[in-house]
């Protein structure tokens, strides 16, 4: 048995870590905040030149084929950097969806374009408040009318993939029939927007049945995500603590502070075991995919919350200001606990997958 | 990433696998008779025996120890196979062969290696902890027991404490205080100590769970020969920490699987159908859940450190602290999902009666093998390198102590 990363991974993770620690220290993200900015291109042309972004398309449509393991340290790198870059919007949801449900002229007219970065992809899955998947758009004959919000980075997309009732639609953002509004994003550096479709041209990605299975998929991503945030995190409010002096010792020195980093510790450990389990599930165990997904997303999600929140607390009064580099994580950490479904339904699914039960309510 | 094991792990594993089952079934406990403690000794005993005779005791003990001299990992496996039989094994052979020859193996003279590592290894000799004290538990150092040098001999007067199946041992380990003068963890020194001596006097303790595996030891003027020294007078502390090493890398089986926590709330009628129709029950145990998974995988990736020669160290005690708090709480949460019926079951319910077991035998995982609060300071210090804790003992004599 060898339940650890390849050699090659970890080198792929350090070169992504080393690549982003220096082009997104926490001054760029609050320049980019004060700009009102989209996104960070620069740094997603550089990510495109480097051949980040075809990780996950295969070979033939001009990526890089590799596992959903590898591409996990890519993920794992850009929460921890907190990066302004649609790489889940693009490339681990539409990406994959086209992979996944489209017809080999579509998988052949986008994924090379994906790949590259030249294109940007988004993914339209809600309709307002409620459910995780929306009700109301539907495509009729290849019209898709309607309305998706919100929608993460779909200012700089040109292409949406859109779930319409049980089936993938495929719309180009740039045409009379698609209005795209800007919303207040509480994540500053992931804006999101409310779409509005008039019969919108759209063609439908044939294969049907995928949006469960991509689902999973994703989450195994943004589970890795959320460990890198969490585990920057853990380093930030423990540096801190060491650092910070309190009734003439380190702060880092009091039981308080110990026992709440401990037990972020051991989140943080406990959430990438179960992604690493769920990561090699999605390339090479398909039938354990949905209930290690699952487990995936909640125990990342526990660890960056507790994370996120504890680190925030642990700066005091600083980690409250827009200076210190707290706030970033803080509101990421509800992105990512929120999209792609909320803990109450990833808890659903993993009760439905859970060997022995007879409930299905996922 | 691959669940393969290597080729001289898989041919380990058949190995043991074949020999298992040609030797175990005989030495199988009976389902659902309640042994008393001198049988289930002596049945621990044979079956000791049996793993001696067929090369498998002591896997990871060095061949001069008459240990197999393998690696961690075929241990585990050996451990894995063996769990798939109901065989007499309990603290009784474990703390030999866990604590007192590694320490012996260290600490101990060639003599001592003799007198006990081949007996012990054959279930000939059984043996206890005796560690801990009324006032030193994590404090372990803190310990009272003392031992006065008389001739070849030391008299030790004192009491130890939960000291498992201390009534049912040929054998003990022993740390007493020998040097009241110097700083706490200076003035111990370590001995095997003769269960029969005169002057040892055993009284089991009643637990809150109604069982008694724990003793309080007494101790009264016992003679202990020099002879039974393991290491330098004033090494005692140093032979605590060989035996608590092995003590933490000992700690692997898992009781109260969430599966089955399911399957009971499934099994408990609510309305119209069961409790696990209930949203909020469905949430916590699938939170659970998750975290069994990961402890699961946790401990993969500790094996595969295991199996690379690589010391997991402090990461260990990240799963014993994670599993004790979920076992405490989901049985918790069990017994309330039941209603009322989890407070005084009907007589035929054994898996009522199994859950509120667990809820009480829980309280014991969060304290012993490292309580709750010793294992965060640990993960706090050495995995993410915080300061150790301000201390008021330190370079002080251990008779000047409050």
């Amino acid at each position: 048995m060898n339940f650890d990363l390849s050699d090659e991974q970890k080198m792929l993770a350090e070169q992504a870590r080393g690549l982003l620690a220096e082009r997104v220290p926490f001054d760029r993200l609050r320049k980019l905040i004060d700009a009102n900015a989209e996104w960070d291109e620069p740094l997603w042309r550089e990510l495109g030149e480097m051949g980040f972004l075809g990780a996950n398309i295969p070979e033939e449509f001009g990526g890089l084929g590799l596992s959903e393991l590898d591409l996990a340290m890519i993920s794992q790198e850009l929460g921890r950097v907190n990066a302004a870059v649609p790489f889940a919007s693009s490339l681990v949801l539409a990406a994959d969806a086209i992979r996944l449900a489209g017809s080999d002229v579509q998988k052949a007219e986008w994924l090379p374009r994906l790949a590259t970065g030249e294109v940007v992809g988004c993914f339209a899955y809600a309709e307002g408040p409620g459910d995780l998947l929306g009700r109301g758009v539907r495509q009729e004959g290849a019209k898709l009318n309607g309305t998706k919000t919100p929608v993460a980075d779909a200012g700089v997309a040109t292409l949406a993939v859109v779930q319409a009732g049980e089936a993938l639609a495929l719309v180009r953002l740039d045409q009379p029939g698609v209005a795209r509004t800007r919303l207040d994003s509480f994540d500053q550096l992931r804006p999101h927007y409310r779409l509005d479709f008039a019969d919108a041209d759209a063609e439908l990605l044939p294969r049907g049945g995928q949006i469960e299975t991509l689902f999973d998929r994703a989450v195994v991503q943004a589970a890795f995500e959320a460990v890198g945030a969490a585990e920057a995190c853990l380093t930030m409010a423990r540096d801190y603590a060491m650092e910070r002096q309190m009734f003439g010792r380190p702060l880092a020195g009091y039981q308080a502070i110990k026992h709440k980093l401990a037990d972020v510790a051991v989140a943080v450990e406990m959430a990438r075991s179960n992604a690493f389990y769920a990561g090699w599930a999605a390339g090479d165990a398909s039938g354990e995919l949905p209930g290690a997904a699952a487990a995936a997303r909640l125990t990342a999600i526990t660890a960056f919350e507790m994370a996120a929140r504890e680190n925030l607390q642990v700066h005091g009064g600083i980690g409250y200001t827009f200076e210190a580099n707290c706030h970033f994580y803080y509101r990421r950490e509800r992105t990512l606990a929120i999209a792609l479904g909320n803990r109450e339904h990833w808890a659903e699914r993993l009760i439905a997958h859970t060997p022995g039960s007879q409930t299905k309510a996922a | 990433m691959d669940f393969n094991e290597s080729p001289e792990e898989a041919a380990f594993r058949t190995a043991a696998k074949a020999w298992l089952a040609a030797n175990a079934p005989q030495h199988e406990l009976p389902e659902g008779v309640m042994l008393d403690d001198t049988e289930e000794v002596m049945l621990g005993r044979a079956w000791q025996r049996a793993v001696y005779d067929g090369g498998y005791a002591g896997i990871t003990l060095p061949t001069a120890l008459g240990g197999r001299g393998g690696t961690g990992i075929e241990a585990l496996i050996f451990a894995e196979e063996e769990a798939r039989y109901n065989l007499p094994k309990g603290p009784y052979i474990g703390i030999g062969l866990g604590m007192a020859l590694p320490v012996i193996g260290k600490h101990g003279t060639p003599e001592q290696i003799a007198a006990y590592a081949d007996r012990t290894l054959k279930g000939e000799l059984t043996w206890c902890q005796l560690f801990s004290e009324p006032s030193a538990g994590s404090d372990l150092a803190n310990l009272r027991t003392k031992a006065v040098r008389a001739g070849d001999d030391w008299i030790v007067n004192g009491q130890k404490v939960w000291s498992s199946w201390a009534h049912r041992s040929d054998m003990g380990i022993l740390v007493v205080r020998t040097d009241p003068s110097v700083p706490k963890h200076k003035g111990l020194t370590f001995f095997v100590v003769d269960m029969t001596s005169p002057g040892i006097d055993i009284r089991p303790i009643r637990q809150i769970s109604g069982a008694s595996d724990f003793n309080e030891t007494f101790f009264s003027d016992v003679r202990i020969p020099d002879a039974n020294r393991i290491g330098a007078v004033g090494e005692g502390w140093a032979c605590c920490m060989t035996v608590l090493m092995g003590e933490r890398l000992n700690q692997g089986g898992e009781r109260g699987g969430i599966e089955n926590l399911i399957a009971y709330a499934e099994a408990t009628p609510r309305g119209a159908g069961t409790a696990l129709d209930s949203g909020s029950v469905r949430m916590a145990l699938a939170q659970a859940l998750a975290e069994e998974q990961a402890g699961k995988s946790f401990q993969a990736r500790l094996r595969t450190m295991v199996s690379r020669g690589e010391n997991p160290g402090a990461l260990a005690a990240m799963v014993k602290l994670a599993f004790a708090r979920r076992y405490q709480q989901t049985s918790g949460l069990a017994l309330e999902l039941r209603g009322m019926d989890a407070l005084a079951p009907p007589a035929g319910d054994a898996r009522t009666r199994e859950i509120q077991h667990d809820y009480i035998w829980s309280t014991v995982i969060r304290i012993a093998g490292g309580a709750d609060e010793v294992l965060k300071n640990q993960i706090a210090e050495r995995v993410l390198g915080m300061p150790g804790e301000v201390r008021m003992d330190k370079n002080v004599p251990f008779e000047q102590l409050k």
